[in-house]
């Protein structure tokens, strides 16, 4: 099942990535070639068997750990926005989402 | 001392900087005129001569004071994946051009407290994805063996900078080969622990359920070295694994039951999987890879057949898998809290597809892109899913594998390095040249690249050796042992 233009749009919109016309040309037949080489996996019979989500799981039970619920960070918003592209009284700066 | 100081190791320098035959501030100055001398490269991203003169100065101080540290005053640099307070992070990405990270990723924060160095930041590909570290977004890195090859990737900048003797050893990170394949390129030992076994907290996350730290240095020994120091738990990453610091250097050298002077590896049993040895492997890498098993043998170990029967469709189950994380991961590049923001734009979406378009390079969107489809709505199970599903059956393979071995060997790449642009035209066919290094990583499994020679145009090869969970020390054991043997390690680019 090969991709088509109206498909390469529809992930671009979920990705939120703008493409330009010529990306999206470049783009189907890389992802097109890309998963020709995935279709074998299709055949293998999968039935019974667990994904492995963690890798250490293949050969032992892996727990998610909780930490104990106490304060562990201090206030450091200052240093956190230091690389932020607009922010203003300590708050982050977005378009206008809300007329 | 008789070789020049960029000639020498972790190891051979941490005692001269202990005996005060050098203080770290000389080797300092003498790397940083190399660094500066060999711009041309491109293996630095960022290099920051007032910074790594005053770490030279407090570890000269801590070594008048009479620390034994190994790592104290040892210069090195880090893979532009890891974030630091005091010099700026980029990925390889103008996403994140200019970006300051509040704190030190955990691998940097523990190498700096053993005293070591950093004379700054190593180029790679763009939030490690590629094979060549020519999907940098500043410049290409090349490789010092031969300029108009690739040096691999995605620690392209990590391999070049330790085999042009730069720096004796580097950080680097790997999630499908990203240090095991340049160490082969560039003709250095790379060592990926067991996933978990290094904090990935500080990490940028490319695919977190693969990507580990690691080494890249010029032996095993000094691999070793840093691994300890870089390396045990840390309650900032969920999947780091809830074990007491481990000391490699000391598993590195501990003699196996059985052992003897000539035969240090006696009853050390090496599996062949066939698959890792196609009719298509070039001859050259075959060569080499055939000559450093035979050293191992003569070092008393054995070599066994095994198979992995998946070897071929580790290549689609990684290359789901890895984007699908990868998608996911940079979602959080979105022109808000940090990183890059589009000028122009007309409302809150298309702030975000603008900066994306802007921040991100091609291979980076074509991932995000496959990541995006195969975990969309209706094809999550036939993709994603099933991928795991195989994800498993690989691991499971090596289960059955390591019933016959103790490691297993092979090389690290089907050819030696390539000419610079060489993939440039068709990314699945570089996607096809991760062969041998991605089973191991979809298992999670410790491996190690280890020079064994001189392949096609003079290029170094790398034998790959892999472990089972945990199995460092025997890996770093076997490595250390053939470095001992043999001078293949030794090797340098001319004028090095």
């Amino acid at each position: 099942m090969a991709l088509t233009h109206d498909d390469v749009s529809r992930i671009a919109k979920l990705a939120r990535l703008e493409l330009s016309g010529d990306e999206q040309a470049a783009l189907l037949p890389q992802l097109n070639g890309f998963f020709s080489i995935v279709e074998q996996m299709s055949a293998v019979d999968t039935s019974g068997v667990d994904p492995l989500y963690t890798p250490l799981s293949a050969v032992q039970e892996v727990a998610l750990r909780l930490r104990e619920d106490r304060v562990t960070e201090t206030d450091q918003r200052a240093l956190n926005q230091r690389s932020a592209p607009a922010v203003e009284d300590g708050l982050f700066l977005v378009p206008k989402v809300i007329e | 001392m008789t070789a020049p100081l960029h000639q020498l190791g972790v190891a051979e320098l941490g005692r001269a900087l202990r005996a005060k035959t050098v203080s770290s501030t000389e080797l300092t100055q003498h790397l940083l005129a190399r660094v500066a001398a060999a711009k041309d490269l491109g293996a630095f991203l960022h290099v920051d001569e007032d910074y790594a003169l005053a770490r030279a100065k407090d570890a000269d101080a801590r070594l008048a004071r009479g620390e034994a540290g190994a790592l104290i005053g040892v210069p090195l640099a880090h893979k532009d994946i890891f974030v630091t307070r005091d010099m700026p992070t980029t990925a390889g990405s103008r996403m994140l051009e200019g970006y300051l990270s509040p704190f030190d990723a955990t691998v940097v924060d523990r190498l700096n407290a053993a005293g070591t160095v950093s004379l700054g930041k190593l180029n790679c590909d763009e939030f490690a994805m590629g094979s060549a570290t020519e999907n940098s977004a500043y410049f290409k890195a090349l490789n010092p063996w031969d300029r108009t090859r690739v040096p691999g990737g995605s620690s392209g900048g990590s391999a070049v900078a330790v085999a042009a003797g730069l720096v004796p050893a580097t950080t680097g990170t790997d999630t499908g080969g990203s240090i095991r394949q340049p160490a082969s390129f560039s003709g250095i030992t790379g060592i990926k622990p067991t996933y978990g076994v290094c904090s990935r907290y500080g990490m940028i996350a490319f695919a977190s359920s693969l990507d580990q730290a690691g080494v890249m240095a010029r032996s095993a020994e000094d691999c070793a070295l840093l691994l300890s120091a870089m390396s045990g738990f840390d309650e900032r990453d969920a999947t780091s694994v809830q074990q007491p610091p481990q000391d490699f250097h000391a598993r590195m050298l501990a003699a196996r039951e059985g052992a003897t002077a000539a035969q240090p590896l006696k009853g050390l049993r090496i599996g062949l999987p066939k698959e890792f040895f196609p009719a298509a492997l070039s001859t050259d890498v075959n060569g080499a890879v055939r000559a450093g098993l035979a050293e191992l043998e003569k070092l008393g170990a054995t070599l066994v057949d095994v198979s992995l029967p998946r070897t071929e469709l580790a290549i689609p189950v990684y290359y789901i898998i890895a984007p699908a994380e990868a998608s996911s991961n940079l979602s959080r590049f979105d022109g808000v809290k940090f990183g890059h923001r589009a000028k122009d734009y007309s409302n809150l979406i298309d702030m975000y597809e603008k900066t994306r378009a802007e921040g991100f390079g091609a291979e980076v969107k074509r991932r995000i892109m496959i990541g995006s489809y195969v975990l969309s709505h209706g094809y999550y199970d036939a993709y994603y899913l099933q991928a795991q599903k195989l994800r498993r059956m690989i691991a499971d393979d090596f289960q059955q594998a390591f019933q016959q071995c103790d490691l297993i060997a092979g090389p690290v790449a089907p050819t030696v390095a390539w000419k610079q642009g060489e993939g440039a035209d068709d990314p699945v066919k570089v996607y096809l040249a991760d062969i041998f290094t991605l089973p191991g990583s979809l298992a999670g499994l410790p491996g190690m690249s280890v020079p064994v020679g001189l392949g096609e145009g003079g290029m170094p090869v790398g034998l790959q050796l892999l472990g089972n969970y945990f199995q460092e020390g025997t890996l770093l054991h076997a490595a250390h042992a053939l470095q001992q043997a043999t001078d293949w390690h030794r090797l340098t680019p001319a004028g090095v």
